[in-house]
Order: structure tokens, then sequence, then C-alpha cells
């Protein structure tokens, strides 16, 4: 075949189809909007119950993460993520989901080595870099304190 | 003899003795369907686990294609065979109990075409009598491996294929049969740098080109000289991609071509994207369907090219290309 | 009525930031983990400048379920740690405010675990 990568990487990109933009940005926005509200539906509620300020997200999130949990338990979820896209993924649902999924799916190899360590292995960059960029924030903060200012 | 690399013409071309294809209840509702000689239940059918399920499958194809060749497990000799799992455990696994002397194949999902190729040659030397051909391949055990867990909710792009659920397995021997295996040809690694594993028949389709084009000069013919020239699973896109390159090269494919992918799944109603993939894939569709056609009669010149994608999840992490590797097969009947 | 609209800002905000997932998930080379680290990430970021509060006083749980949202929430659990505690706030801060999110689901994901099977999509 006389033809550069450059060239068939042209061909490949004629012949393959991509996503169709006008399916996936409407459902993701659908999808991620009715997540977001079943969360604001709780948390009015919440509030409206008098709950302590702190503890309002903190129970929206549980109970979203565990709505997914059973979901994705039930093989669900990964229906409505194939036509929701970012809109499940985006929001704590596809951070819950991202933990359950291969912890059921490396039942198999045992609770130690399977469940257990397999359950970060997509979630785990997430905590990893959100604590990281925490404590960067965290030394500009004490930094700026340090210097009188407020934070 | 044959004047190019890798291109065999057999002396003694082997006879298919039997064939056998089983799959699961997603190829069993595709346009296959009723073709098989045994359907598994679920995605595991009783089994602990996808990789044992797996097992069972190749295990029965085995079986039903020795079987099929009114043979014993004694009467063949060595079996050649593998899949798509690390170290081929759904082979390993599988053939244990079958006592045939084995030797572990990987050419991802051209596999089919490789074990065949490899028991031609050892068949029509006339050091060995008969030989088995199996693989497998099974979407739940090679999703795991190879992509993300089941249950995670992601999107396929519209690129990507859908590992079949199946087996086949071919007996070869001396003696008479409707088909024959007249050519083999192994084929080199070839790698355009597609380095999208969601594209995979586009990182194939050099390969299976240069095969077809390598085996079509040394014998001198056209597409046109075949009844069918079927690719193992290049689905849509590597197909469209394959038969671009054919016409640049100067060997229009002439409608003479279909593609195991696009065959085992009817991709406007099974959500399979760009179609079928798998070592399963191929063997399934040619043991379920090809050779079957065959030995009625119809058609009779067939050009069989499975082609592999040889990375691993670690070399795609690490940033490599996709090469692409195809094998090929010229089966003939009466 | 005001009810409706809360309802209605949640609705919006959270499926805009959703789009924006999806803008990057069909095209660019990022797939779902890497969007789900940049999304945390870039909500640390917008937190501690400040740019992250007003929108999650607008738009309630549209900002605080995304995942830019947990960032938002590593990075005030860090500030409150600073205020109280001090240098070992750095440390402290962050994972103690995200801990709720992250043990409820290590908890769910054990319990489905034993209780569910695997399944073809």
């Amino acid at each position: 075949m006389d033809m550069s990568y450059e060239e068939y990487g042209k061909l490949v990109k004629k012949a393959s189809k991509g996503t169709k933009m006008y399916k996936t940005i409407p459902s993701a926005f659908l999808v991620g909007g009715i997540i977001c509200t079943i969360g604001e539906v709780f948390r009015l509620w919440f509030v409206n119950m008098g709950m302590e300020k702190d503890h309002v997200g903190m129970w929206v999130s549980t109970i979203l993460i565990f709505i997914t949990a059973v979901l994705t338990g039930f093989g669900i979820f990964h229906k409505i993520a194939k036509f929701g896209g970012a809109g499940t993924f985006v929001p704590i649902t596809g951070f819950a989901n991202s933990v359950v999924s291969p912890a059921l799916e490396f039942k198999v190899e045992g609770f130690v080595l399977g469940v257990s360590s397999k359950m970060f292995i997509i979630a785990g960059p997430v905590i990893v870099y959100g604590t990281i960029a925490s404590i960067a924030a965290g030394i500009v903060f004490y930094i700026i304190t340090l210097c009188g200012g407020t934070i | 003899m044959s004047l190019k690399r890798g291109i065999i013409h057999l002396k003694n071309p082997p006879s298919i003795l039997g064939f056998s294809a089983v799959a699961g209840d997603m190829e069993q509702s595709g346009p296959l369907s009723g073709k098989f000689d045994k359907v598994f239940k679920g995605d595991m059918d009783g089994e602990k686990s996808f990789e044992k399920a797996e097992s069972k499958m190749q295990l029965c194809a085995a079986e039903k294609a020795i079987e099929k060749a009114n043979l014993n497990p004694e009467d063949i000799e060595i079996a050649f065979a593998g899949d798509l799992l690390n170290q081929c455990i759904g082979t390993n696994y599988g053939l244990r109990e079958l006592g045939i002397p084995f030797a572990g194949v990987y050419g991802a999902c051209s596999t089919m075409a490789e074990s065949i190729v490899i028991s031609s040659v050892f068949v029509s030397s006339g050091q060995v009598e008969r030989a088995i051909a199996v693989t497998s391949s099974h979407f739940c055990a090679s999703e795991r491996q190879f992509r993300f867990p089941l249950e995670y909710g992601g999107q396929r792009p519209p690129t990507a294929q859908w590992t079949a659920t199946a087996a086949g397995a071919v007996v070869l021997g001396k003696g008479q049969s409707k088909i024959k295996i007249k050519s083999v040809g192994v084929g080199r690694i070839i790698d355009y740098k597609i380095k999208d594993m969601n594209n995979m028949g586009a990182a194939m389709a050099p390969a299976a080109v240069d095969t077809i084009v390598k085996f079509l000069e040394d014998t001198n013919t056209t597409p046109k000289d075949y009844d069918l020239i079927l690719t193992g699973d290049l689905g849509q896109v590597g197909s469209s991609i394959l038969s671009e390159l054919m016409d640049m090269e100067g060997y229009p494919l002439e409608g003479r071509h279909s593609d195991c992918g696009m065959l085992l799944f009817d991709r406007k109603k099974q959500d399979v994207h760009a179609g079928g993939s798998g070592c399963g894939c191929s063997a399934a569709v040619l043991c379920a369907d090809v050779l079957d056609r065959m030995s009625k009669g119809n058609p009779k010149k067939v050009l069989f090219i499975a082609t592999g994608a040889l990375m691993s999840p670690t070399s795609n992490q690490q940033g490599e290309s996709i090469p692409g590797v195809a094998h090929l097969v010229l089966l003939e009947g009466e | 009525m005001e009810i409706l609209f809360s309802l209605l800002k949640a609705f919006v905000v959270g499926g805009l930031i959703c789009v924006v997932g999806q803008l990057l998930l069909d095209f660019t080379k990022l797939n779902p983990a890497k969007i789900l680290v940049s999304f945390v990430v870039a909500g640390v970021l917008l937190g501690a400048v400040g740019i992250y509060k007003p929108i999650v006083e607008f738009a309630g749980s549209g900002a605080t379920v995304p995942l830019t949202g947990f960032g938002y929430l590593l990075s005030e659990g860090v500030r409150k740690a600073i205020n109280t505690d001090g240098l070992i706030g750095i440390l402290k801060g962050g994972l103690t405010a995200g801990a709720v999110g992250i043990s409820a689901a290590v908890l769910f994901g054990i319990l489905v675990a034993i209780i569910f099977k695997p399944k073809k999509k």
C-alpha cells in the first residue's frame, strides 16, 4: 500500500462517522438536567424540613449515590447512560457508577483482590487529582492568610 | 511454488472433515439464527464466570466438530487453538479435558484463519493425519479485559465493534470431503498508526489489503475469480476502507466482498454499532454459514481473510498504535 | 412558584454543565475517566478563586450535583479547615469535605457487589 500515515488517517476520518451531535448534546442536557433537578427536589425538601445547612448537600449526594448503586446493580444504569452520555457521568451519579460497576464486575475474583481493589479503577484518579488540587488550593490559601489576607 | 513470502500453495490440499459453530443468544437472534450447533443461554450459561462460559463454548464447538466428522477426540493428532483473553485461558481451560496434543495460537481476531493455516500446513505435509482448529470469544469476558466494566455507563462511538460471544471449530485431515483448502497465506504486521481502540476496523483494513493483494498478485487472479471474498471482522468502517483501498490498488472488489462482522449481526436491529468482532465472530460465520453453504455447492471458491488487531490495553495506555495482521485461507468446494 | 423556579435553574445549569462534558467527549480524545478528573480539578480551581460559589447560590443542586460541585466542595473544605486549623488544614480540609460522597460510594459499591450478579449490556 503506497500511502503515508497522514493520508491514511484522512481516509479513515472520512470513512468513520462521528457521533451524532444533534442527538448526543440534547440528551446530555436533558438527562443531566433531570438528575440535577432530582437532587434539587431533595435539597429543597431537606431545607424545608429544617435540616442543618451543611448536611443538606451531603444527604443529597448520598441519596443520588444510593439510587445509582441500585440502578447499576439491576443493570439499568448503563442503559440510561447510553442515552445520557455525559448527562449521566458528569453528575455525582457517574462517580457512584464508576465505583459500583467495577465492584460488581470483579466479584468473581473475590472481595479483596477483586471487588475492593478494582473499585477505584475509574474513580481513583478523580479522588487523587481532586485531593491534589485541593492541597494546591490550600497552600495558596495558607500563604494568603500568612500575608494577612482573608480567604 | 509461490513467489511471495507467506503464501503457501498446499501440495496435498487437506479436506474439511467437520465443522461446528456455537454462539450466545444475541448472535442467535441475528441473521444467522438457527444455524448454530448449540446456543448458550444468558451470559454465563450456568457457569460461575464469563471466562468459564467461554471455555465451555470452545469445548462444545470442538466436540461437535469432531462428532460431525464422525471421529473421536483420540483420532485428532493435534489442536491449534486460541482466544482473546490473557494467556488464552478460554482455550487452555476449554480444551483441557479433550486430551488432544495442543499448541496455543494468538492472532487476536485473526485466530480462526491462523489456526486453520497452521493445521493445513501440518496436514498437507503428511506428518499429521488430522488436526483441529478452534477459537472463541466472549463479549463480557473481553469487554472487562479490554475496556471498562460492563455496568459502567459509557457511550460507545459509532465506529466501535461488538465482540461476538461465539466459538467455532474445524477438523481438517486427509481423505475425501466436499471442501478442500488449496492455499494459505500468513500476513505481515501492518501498522498505519491508528490509535483508537474504538475503531479497530480502520486499524486492520491495511493488513487485509496487504495480504489480499499479495495473494492476488501471486496467483495472478482478480477478485472476480472468487465467488466470495470473506474478511474477518472489519465491520462497516473497515469494510468501506477496504473497498476504497482495493480500488486504489487496482483490484476493485466488484461486489464479491462480505465481512463476518456485518453478517453475524443485524446492524439495523441490533445495537452493535459498526458490526461484530472477536475471534468468535469470523469463526462462527465461517463454520455456521459459509462452510455449510459450500458443502451444499454454493459458493465454490472462497477467499477467507481473518484480520486481527495486535494491541493490548497496556500498549494502548502507553500510547502505542494498533498493528494489524491478516491471514488468508483459500477454500474450494467440489 | 419559587420552587418551580429553583427546579428550573437546577435543570438548566446542571444540564449545561453536562453539555460541556458531552462536547469534550464527542470532539476531543478525552475518555470519560479523563473528563471526570478534569471536572473535579476544574471545580476545585473555580471554587478556590471564588467563581463557583455564586453559581452554587444561583443553581443549588444544578451546580453541586455535577462533579465540578464535588471539586468545589473540596476547595471549600480546605478553606474552612485552614481558617480553623491553620497549616494542617491544607491536608485535612479536602478529603474531610469529600468524605461523605466517597464513603457512600464505597458502602453501596460493596453492598451491590454482595447482592447482585454482573450482566451484559
